[in-house]
């Protein structure tokens, strides 16, 4: 299977970096931010952005995990996927919620996030990072936060790796697989 | 190298993911592997957190339409599968023995086509007849659950005690059970013996001789991990339990099948301070319900430090959530 490197180590940190500045830039400071990152990548890139916002702005922004498992919207056509606990233990009431993924791909994970967070609460905003976006749209969502934008074909797929899960910081884009969907698919 | 560890970690991660086929029917847990359980019992923890959201409530089973057919007395089962249902946003329909046609004659298996024929997914049934949820998986294209079939087989109750044990002590391997009481005509304990054998746990039976099925020790001595024995002797029974598990006694069988007066069979089998301190330290009594207290269990046992059974009741809720989502990909190609 041949890969293809998009995004480097330092390229992933890089981009991190500018999110990081970009989303306190955008929401005026760290006032009322909750990072929600979105199972399981979202999650580690949640946590390195809260903390290179500690770094620049010594300022906490509350970090919560979310399974978008239950709020898919092609459960009925195959086996239940196993569930991961989702951790959300701040209110998102009023709150400036900010989604993180690592690939924004159909959207269809976006939508179900948007829905579950909706039932923690009745956020203020809830906006989008992503890591890299690859574009195929199959719903009307967009990022506010973009690492990298990616043309890619549908056959291809796009591999986030991380440090926390896979030993190094890297973005590739792989050809044809085997339909494996568990990084970067996000059907 | 100190990046190896979390690559690992990962890998682990994904090696319990192994993604199961799709299941139709939960009719005993004789055909849930090890692997399988252990993956309900970690849904259902994931799904005890649903239950604690301001709103706990998640689309899973949108669309989707089920049917309790309950052909004898219950409150715990059906609250249960229903709060369970709705809280996955499924519909539900409840029928029971005196509003169904079953009064006018219609039979179990015409009644559940007519519900299929009206869209229903899955069907949660009771019936007092051993064998009767099977008859529905054989004859209609409905998810059967089996929320109780005669003495057969009580899944959802098997797996909601498993997993009140592995919250309670971290895991089920290694940890002895002893079931006490009318277990001649207990589906709890049928359904148990499947459950804590497969996860590894160490079953004794104690029951007066004329309530212990003759077939118990033949028809489950299968290949398990976990042991099966018999001691007639309580006391004996108890010594060294992590769990002491009383079966609800009917009065009437215990006279007429038991052959045993209930002063006796108190002096014998009800499980109370004395035994419970004769169990490890740690030592937790269930009860499947309804209890008898003073009975089976005696009084301020039944709710106090050492008993599991309010715990049993609330993870009862995860655990049929779990078991619902479980069957969400197969139960929706109804016809």
């Amino acid at each position: 299977m041949p890969e293809k490197v998009i995004l480097s180590a330092d390229e992933v940190l890089r981009a991190m970096r500018r999110i990081a500045h970009e989303i306190v830039e955008r929401n005026r400071g760290t006032e009322g931010l909750v990072f929600v990152g979105i199972m399981s990548r979202g999650v580690p890139i949640a946590r390195r952005l809260a903390a290179l916002i500690k770094e620049f702005e010594d300022a906490d922004v509350p970090i919560g995990s979310l399974d978008i498992g239950l709020y898919r919207d092609d459960l009925s056509q195959g086996p239940s996927p196993q569930l991961r606990k989702t951790d959300i233990s701040v209110s998102l009431q009023g709150k400036r919620v900010v989604l993180v993924d690592d690939v924004l791909y159909t959207g269809r994970t976006i939508r179900a996030a948007m829905d579950a967070v909706m039932d923690f609460g009745r956020p203020k905003t809830v906006q989008l990072a992503v890591l890299v976006d690859r574009g195929h749209r199959e719903l009307p969502i967009r990022a506010d936060y973009v690492g990298k934008n990616v043309p890619t074909a549908h056959q291809e797929e796009v591999q986030v790796r991380l440090k926390e899960t896979d030993g190094q910081d890297q973005v590739v884009i792989v050809e044809a697989s085997t339909g494996k969907e568990e990084s970067g698919g996000n059907r | 190298m100190t990046s190896v560890k979390p690559v690992e970690q990962a890998k682990q991660h994904a090696a319990q993911k192994v993604a199961l086929p799709p299941r139709k029917h939960v009719l005993d847990l004789d055909d849930f592997s090890p692997e399988e359980i252990s993956q309900i019992l970690e849904t259902a923890g994931v799904l005890a957190e649903v239950l604690n959201r301001p709103i706990s409530k998640v689309p899973a089973l949108r669309g989707k339409t089920i049917l309790t057919l309950f052909l004898e007395p219950s409150t715990r089962t059906r609250a249960s599968f229903e709060r369970a249902a709705k809280a996955l946003s499924a519909d539900i329909i409840n029928l029971s023995g005196s509003d169904s046609s079953a009064k006018k004659g219609e039979s179990l298996i015409d009644t559940a086509r007519t519900m299929q024929a009206m869209g229903a997914n899955i069907i949660i049934m009771r019936h007092s007849m051993s064998g009767a949820p099977y008859l529905l998986a054989q004859h209609t294209d409905l998810s059967v659950i089996n929320a109780g079939d005669g003495w057969h087989a009580h899944p959802s109750q098997a797996l909601l005690d498993l997993y009140t044990m592995r919250e309670k002590f971290g895991k089920v391997a290694g940890l002895k059970v002893v079931i006490v009481g009318d277990v001649l005509h207990s589906r709890v304990a049928r359904s148990n013996i499947w459950g804590l054998r497969k996860m590894g746990a160490d079953v004794t039976l104690s029951a007066p001789p004329t309530l212990l099925p003759e077939e118990t020790l033949e028809a489950y001595s299968g290949e398990l991990p976990g042991r099966l024995s018999i001691e007639f002797d309580l006391d004996k029974a108890v010594e060294g339990a992590d769990v002491v598990m009383a079966l609800r006694i009917q009065r009437e069988r215990l006279a007429t099948e038991g052959s045993m007066n209930l002063r006796d069979y108190i002096i014998a089998y009800q499980v109370n301070d004395e035994r419970m301190h004769k169990a490890k330290p740690t030592a937790m009594l269930m009860h499947p319900g309804p209890m008898n207290e003073g009975v089976e269990v005696s009084h301020g046992l039944a709710y106090g430090d050492r008993s599991l059974v309010e715990t049993q009741v609330k993870n009862g809720v995860a655990v049929r959530m779990a078991l619902l989502y479980r069957l969400v990909g197969a139960s929706g190609v109804a016809a």
